[in-house]
This record gives structure tokens, sequence and C-alpha cells, in this order.
């Protein structure tokens, strides 16, 4: 049966609809005008961002929160220009985004015409799969095929890109059925073979360790791993974005490993005999110079992308699938296993390293720390820098899906609007956000769309004045030459806050952290709390040299 | 060890296929020799030729992220022993009056032709493998080469 003929705009929202869409995050601009029309008659709500960068976080983090696929829009020219970083910021991190541009109409495409930008060809090297749409009758075909590009195997984003003259004239949306895409064929069971092979390897393990990455994002896949840490007694270290993939308050956790990971993580890996990575990629914040990485460590690889095996360190037994089914698998396959005398080496070393006090009234880990007390088990998301290094050591998440971070493109600005993201994914739990007032200030104009859509998330800016990360490198690497990084007390975010429409609170003494946390987290609002962060500390331990090893703390 | 490696990419024949496949291999550093595309005998696919310089692990990186392309469908790792390879070379030649006779046999030794020639200038053409088109490159080297073109490799399993 032939469908009847509508725009393509209402074909795209109609195909939104009928993927489930309930947010939309984005900014209208003339391509995308005839899209927006069509939206206001949908069911579909529509969060106005104030910048596009800021809608792309928003959708990003709504999908890392969710595990739904993240929407997001922006017309053409400055507005798809504007969304890049976010794009960028979720192909890094592996996240489930779909976002839709407006185009200039298709006669004029190639003209430099108003607004004009090659947004596909900006995006394919950070995108997953992109498309230009040239005849809207494939406009709910390519919808289906994007929402299954970004939501399956290893998630990314995916961009449709839409010329405004197939956006307002008429096609025939027709039945998309489920895609059928010969190029797209995920690997998702693990190999057999292989996997026996990595549970003989795990048994005959005496010094083995988990470093977990950031692709542990299923109830079952997150069970599977404490099973198998549990059942083996196998100590678990994580990336930064593996750090939501494992409870931290484990026994076995022994903290993040790598550039700034606790000794006993990064004791573990150097002295390791069997080391099974899990949906990690080995990032090279993570294992320092691949040539030192590990000396003693056979390696098991399980990742779903096959092309991330191998790729930064050579892989013994390599498994490409689904954590879920390969993690199961080896739980089932193995018998209960114990070391004590290893993991009593490296609970040792964690007591001889502890995470350091840090002088000063009110500082980062103080504040942290006051909030796991008021709020054990929030979603809790960080911006990039020196503030975020501090939130991985002193903040233990103890959920899947809890602790959403920049962590492979570190974009600066990433915290508050992914914070109103995750929010309005999960209004039902508490969402803090952590920032610097360097990447505070990069996107705080979202602070308006959080007074007026009405998200309470709370933002704790570490307000030190100065670029931390920065300053830290410069006083490691350039012989204290502190250059550009000192940001000046000019920014009162309280006030700031309150000029938006956001409750402000200033933290100026210690005895001020709780009263003001609990009055954001208690307050139904969106928050800001100005933490004045009175003596900037650098965040330790740091790898300096070669090795793991080669560590100041 | 680094070495030459043939890569044979089916993939669908969609406007952009190209800036996708040359773009990975310049945004991941890996460096193309020589590239050929065209149609295959289903509609709506194109093959890719790529020679590329790398050792094993660079070349499997290639392989994987091309095979990540959503237009690629299937890559192969051509080995030479298993393959027919072939390269297409035209050659704009100004020989000396009294070389044209020893030319001529040249041309005849490795199976090339004169396609056209228009006062002095005669132009050739060669196919073969890449070493035969080597080959006969050096062997003209001696008439006053103008103007050389080659194609890229094409390559089939056999």
């Amino acid at each position: 049966m032939k469908c009847k003929k509508v725009t393509g705009a209402r074909a795209v929202v109609k195909a939104l609809e009928g993927h489930g869409v309930e947010l939309i995050f984005g900014y209208p601009g003339g391509a995308n005008l005839p899209f927006y029309d069509e939206l206001a008659r949908s069911s579909i709500r529509h969060i106005l961002a104030r910048h596009e960068q800021g809608a792309a976080h928003m959708a990003d983090a709504y999908a890392r929160a969710t595990g739904k696929v993240g929407v997001c829009t922006a017309t053409s020219g400055p507005g798809a220009t504007n969304l890049v970083t976010g794009i960028a910021t979720a192909y890094m991190d592996s996240s489930a985004l779909v976002a839709i541009t407006g185009q200039v109409s298709r006669h004029l495409i190639g003209n430099d015409a108003f607004q004009e930008v090659d947004t596909t060809g900006i995006t394919i090297p950070i995108t997953k799969h992109n498309y230009l749409i040239q005849d809207g009758d494939e406009l709910s075909r390519t919808v289906a095929e994007a929402f299954y590009l970004a939501g399956s195997a290893r998630p990314g984003p995916v961009l449709i890109d839409i010329p405004k003259d197939i956006l307002l004239n008429p096609c025939t949306p027709g039945d998309a059925g489920p895609p059928q895409m010969e190029g797209y064929r995920p690997t998702l069971k693990g190999h057999p073979g292989q996997i026996k092979r990595a549970a003989a390897a795990i048994k005959a393990a005496e010094r083995p360790v988990i470093i977990v990455g950031g692709g542990i994002r299923t109830a079952a896949s997150y069970q599977a791993l404490v099973a198998l840490a549990e059942g083996q007694e196998i100590p678990v270290v994580s990336t930064l974005m593996g750090k939501g993939s494992f409870p931290n308050s484990h026994r076995l956790y022994l903290g993040l490993y790598g550039y700034h990971g606790r000794i006993a993580a990064n004791t573990a890996i150097t002295e390791a005999d069997v080391i099974i990575g899990v949906a990690t990629r080995f990032g090279d914040r993570s294992t320092g110079s691949a040539l030192h990485f590990a000396p003693q460590a056979k390696i098991v690889h399980i990742d779903i992308d096959p092309a991330e095996v191998g790729k930064n360190i050579p892989a013994l037994i390599p498994i490409v699938g689904d954590a879920d089914h390969i993690l199961g698998e080896l739980v089932a396959q193995l018998k209960g296993a114990s070391h004590p005398d290893w993991l009593a080496r490296l609970h040792r070393k964690a007591e001889k390293h502890p995470l350091a006090d840090l002088s000063g009234d009110v500082t980062i880990p103080k504040v942290l720390r006051a909030l796991k007390a008021l709020c054990p088990d929030p979603i809790l998301v960080t911006d990039v820098g020196r503030h975020q290094i501090f939130a991985a050591h002193y903040f233990p998440v103890d959920s899947c899906r809890s602790f959403l971070t920049s962590g492979g493109l570190g974009t600066m600005g990433f915290g508050l609007p992914a914070a109103i993201g995750a929010k309005l994914g999960c209004p039902d739990r508490p969402v803090v956000a952590v920032c610097g007032d360097g990447g505070f200030l990069m996107t705080c104009q979202e602070l308006v769309t959080a007074a007026v859509e009405n998200v309470p998330v709370v933002a704790l800016v570490m307000h030190d004045n100065c670029l931390g990360m920065i300053r830290q490198l410069q006083h490691a690497f350039y012989d204290k030459r502190f250059t550009s990084c000192d940001l000046g007390d000019a920014v009162d975010f309280a006030r700031l806050a309150e000029s938006m429409g956001v409750v402000g609170i200033t933290v100026a003494r210690e005895a001020d952290i709780v009263p003001a946390l609990t009055r954001a987290l208690e307050a139904g609002r969106p928050c800001v709390l100005d933490c004045r962060i009175d003596a900037p500390a650098n965040v330790y331990p740091m790898v300096t040299g070669a090795t793991l090893m080669d560590y100041i703390e | 060890m680094s070495q030459k490696h043939t890569i044979s990419i089916l993939c669908n024949d969609t406007p952009g296929v190209l800036t996708r496949i040359s773009g990975l291999f310049s945004r991941r550093g890996f460096n193309i020799e020589s590239l050929s595309v065209g149609n295959t005998e289903t509609k709506g696919k194109s093959r890719f030729t790529i020679v590329v310089h790398g050792d094993d692990r660079v070349l499997e990186q290639v392989r994987k992220q091309l095979q990540k392309l959503i237009h690629v469908i299937k890559v192969w790792d051509i080995t030479p022993e298993h393959a027919i390879e072939r390269e297409h070379a035209l050659i704009k030649v100004d020989p000396e009056r009294g070389k044209k006779g020893e030319l001529l046999q040249i041309i005849t030794a490795v199976e090339g032709r004169i396609i056209s020639s228009s006062g002095t200038l005669w132009t050739l053409e060669v196919t073969g493998d890449p070493g035969q088109v080597d080959n006969a490159l050096n062997l003209f080297k001696d008439y006053n080469i103008v103007e050389t073109i080659r194609t890229g490799r094409i390559a089939l399993e056999r």
C-alpha cells in the first residue's frame, strides 16, 4: 500500500515519534524552520538550548544516562558548525546521538549560499556515519538507519543533513521496516574458542587484573562484571570513562589507573600476569607509553569494536563481541578462585598511598565528600580539568550510567549542559555537575535553559580563579612558568546564576558546604554553588615519566 | 616489516564514498601509494584497489577501520601470489629519427602498442603487472620521454 504524501518535515517528525523520541535538544534557524514548524505539532518536547553545542551535549548526556538515543538539531551553516564540538565529544566517548541539521535547498548547494557549509564533509571524521538527504522518499528509512547505527554495537553519533526544500516538499515516507545494511553487521557473540582460551588464562592467573572502560552500560554487563570479579577475586581498575562501570566502594576496586591513576591501580597493572581489558580501548591517557605498558601481562581484550582490539596494545587473546554475552560466558565457565596474597599486596599499597587530604578551608575533596554523604547515588557529571580528576578520585560512584564525563575529547564546557540532558532523561535521580570556573564559563548560558525548562540540576563550580589543569602542567613541565592560566576573580557565580533565573549560593567557608549542598539538593530548582576554593591544589598522583610507576604524588 | 600491500575494497557506489575512504587514510596517518576505483559487475557497487605502505599492524588497522565504514561491504588484503595485478601506463615519447627501429622492437618486446602519433611524438601504451610497467618505462627512457601517466594498480584474487 502506498503511503499518503506528506512534507519532508512531517515525515522526519513522524519517523522520530515512531522511534519513541520524547525529547529533542536544539536551536532553530532558517534552514530547519520547516522541521520546527512540524515539531511544534508533535508529541516530542523540544528543549531550546542557548547554543547548539549545549544542545549536542544535552542530547549526548541524555543518551549516556538513559541508554536511549539522544537527538539534537540545528540549522545549516553556523548551527551545524556549533554542533561539531558536541558531536566529536559523543564520537570519542561512543555515545548514541542522532543529530539532524538543516541544509540550504538543493539548488543552492555548492554555491556558497547564505549559511551554507559542507556539514556532512565536516562531520565524516567525527560521526559513525552521516547522510546528506537527496530525496524526500529516503527520509523514513534514513532515520531508521540512523537510530539503528547510533544505538547498536559500539554506539556513536549519526548525522542527517536535510536540505530545506526536501523539508518543505511533499514526499512518500513509506514503511521503513528494519534497516538492512550490507556493510554493517556487528559481531555480538564472542567466539567460543576465544572465550575458552580466556577462561583458561584467567584460571591460570596468579596476579590477574580487570581493566574496565566506558563500554559497560547495561545492567546485565554491569552485574556480570561484578560476578566475574567476585567469583575469581580479581581486583578491578578503571579508566576515567570506566569509572561508572564497576561499584567504586567495592573492596575489589582499586580506582582509576593511568596518567592520573592511583598507585595501587598502576602497581596492579605493572605487576599483573593477566590483564582482562573489558570494553576499553587502552587509550594513551591510561596506558602511558605502550612500550612499557604492563610488561608481565598476557592481555585478554574484550571489545565490541574489532578495530580497537590490538590497535594500541597487542592482545594475546582478543574477543570481539558484546560484553553482556562474553562476561556472562566467562562467569559460567569459571569456578570460584581467590588470590589472597595478590589482593593483600595491592590493598597494602592502597593503604600506603591514600588520597591526600588537602589543606584549605573550602577544597574540592571536602565538597565532594560532603556531597557523597548527603547524596550517595546521584548522576555525577563533570566538566574537564583538574576538578574532573578530583571527582574521579574522591567521589565513589556505585551504579551504572552514573558518572558522565568527557573522557575522550576532553571538552571543557561539557558539564552543565550534560547535567541538564541527564536530568531530563532521569528526572527521578539527583544530577550534580562538578565544574571548574574555566569550563563552566564556556557554556554557562545553558543556565537559562535549566531555568526556563525548570531542570533542577545542581552545578558545583570549583572556583579557584585559574585554569587548574593548565596551571598544574605548567608547574610540572614548564618550570612553573605560569601563563594564561589566571582567570582572575571577576565572576560572582552566584549572582551570575541569579541573573539567569537560577538559585545561586556562595560557599566561602567550610561551614557553608553542608548547608549549601543541602539547600541545593532540596531546592527543586536549578542551583549553582559558587565554591570559593581558597587554596588551589594540584591533583595527584600524576605520571611524569615513561612508565606508570614514574609518578609524583 | 614495512612493505607494500594491495587492499581491495567492495563498497556502495554512493556520493562521498571516495571522501570517506581517502579521508580515513589521511586522518589515521596511512599513506596511499596508489588508488583506483571503478564500477563492478553489480550495479551500485564499486571496487577500490589501494596500495599502502606499512607493517602488518598498520595493515590490520587499515583493514579494520575501512570495514567500520558503513558503505564498505568487504575488504581484502590481496597478496600478490594469489592475485592478478595490473597497471596501465601511457607514455609520450619523442624518439630521434635514427632510433625509431629500436624503439619499435622494444614496444613489441614489452607487448606495448603505439596508440597515436602526431608530428614526431608517439603515444604508447603498456599494460602489465607493476613490475612489467616499471620495466617498460625504464626501457623507454632512452627515447626522450615527454610525459607519462600510469593508473593505480587494480587487482583481483585468482
